[in-house]
């Protein structure tokens, strides 16, 4: 089975990175772009019988940092 | 005093931070990640800055969770000193040691050179050696150094005293222009900036020989 964590920083945490692209894109003549937040995708190859909850809680202790980032979990 | 440095895979500054405990009179042990246990007689933890484990995933996110941090932790939550420089700051931040993190930063470069740091408190073992008001010039040297907290936090950080240093000029975009603070008991400071490169007349600047030495007045001997 798999997982796949998406983890984003919070709003209100700037996200220079994001901003960057954003003004790239504007420089490209891509009008309308009003924002933009960069994130990452972490997929899990997991064994069968993993349960959400222990995702979330490798989310909560490593994957990602609650104080800046937060976290969804999809599994399949 | 008796200082334990924490070497990861990545780190570079640990024999540097060992040299500056060393000329302030400490004895120096350096410890491996993987171990299990902090030397008998720690006074001090020197978590060093470079890029443990790669930086991979956040900085300091892997290295937070190594074996050796769960001892750094349960040592500062006994009381006992310990100080995280640049990657070994964004160690502490991700261990819960020290609020908030470190993002990267605003201008999304790397910057390495040498800035100012007004000294905001006296009143810590890592800063008696200076006054307030004290400018002093340390080098930086991070790409991650962008000093985050939600509001409330920085203002008990400032409201407590807790706030070490701050830049004249601020490199990073941190938040209140911070560069180092400490823990509530003000027995833990994490910084970005490079006190141990400015120790030795040799490194062209020694404004953060007086950090080492006041430590060492601090921590006689155990």
């Amino acid at each position: 089975m798999k997982a796949r964590v998406h983890v984003m920083l919070k709003n209100g945490v700037l996200d220079p990175q994001g901003e960057a692209v954003r003004h790239a894109l504007g420089a490209m003549g891509f009008d309308g772009v009003n924002g933009v937040r960069q994130g990452k995708v972490i997929e899990l190859d997991l064994a069968d019988g993993t349960t959400e909850a222990t995702v979330n809680e490798m989310c909560e202790k490593l994957l990602s940092n609650m104080v800046i980032e937060s976290y969804t979990v999809e599994m399949s | 005093m008796h200082a334990a440095v924490v070497v990861f895979p990545g780190s570079n500054c640990d024999r540097d931070l060992a040299v500056a405990f060393e000329a302030a009179g400490a004895k120096v042990s350096m410890v491996w990640h993987k171990d299990t246990k902090l030397p008998d007689g720690v006074d001090i933890v020197g978590v060093p800055g470079g890029f443990s484990f790669g930086d991979y995933l956040r900085c300091g996110a892997i290295a937070a969770n190594s074996p050796i941090c769960n001892e750094v932790k349960a040592h500062a939550d006994r009381g006992g000193y310990a100080i995280g420089i640049c990657n070994g700051f964004q160690v502490l931040a991700e261990t819960g040691v020290l609020p908030g993190a470190l993002l990267r930063n605003a201008g999304l470069k790397y910057i390495c050179k040498t800035v100012g740091l007004n000294v905001v408190t006296s009143q810590s073992a890592y800063t008696e050696g200076y006054s307030v008001g004290d400018v002093i010039d340390i080098p930086i040297a991070h790409h991650d150094g962008n000093y985050f907290a939600d509001d409330e936090t920085i203002a008990r950080l400032q409201g407590e005293d807790r706030v070490a240093f701050t830049y004249t000029d601020n490199p990073n975009g941190a938040k209140g222009d911070i560069a180092g603070i400490l823990s509530a008991n003000k027995r833990v400071l994490g910084m970005m900036p490079h006190p141990e490169r400015a120790a030795d007349a040799g490194h062209g600047g020694t404004d953060g020989q007086a950090l080492f030495r006041a430590l060492s007045g601090v921590l006689t001997p155990a």
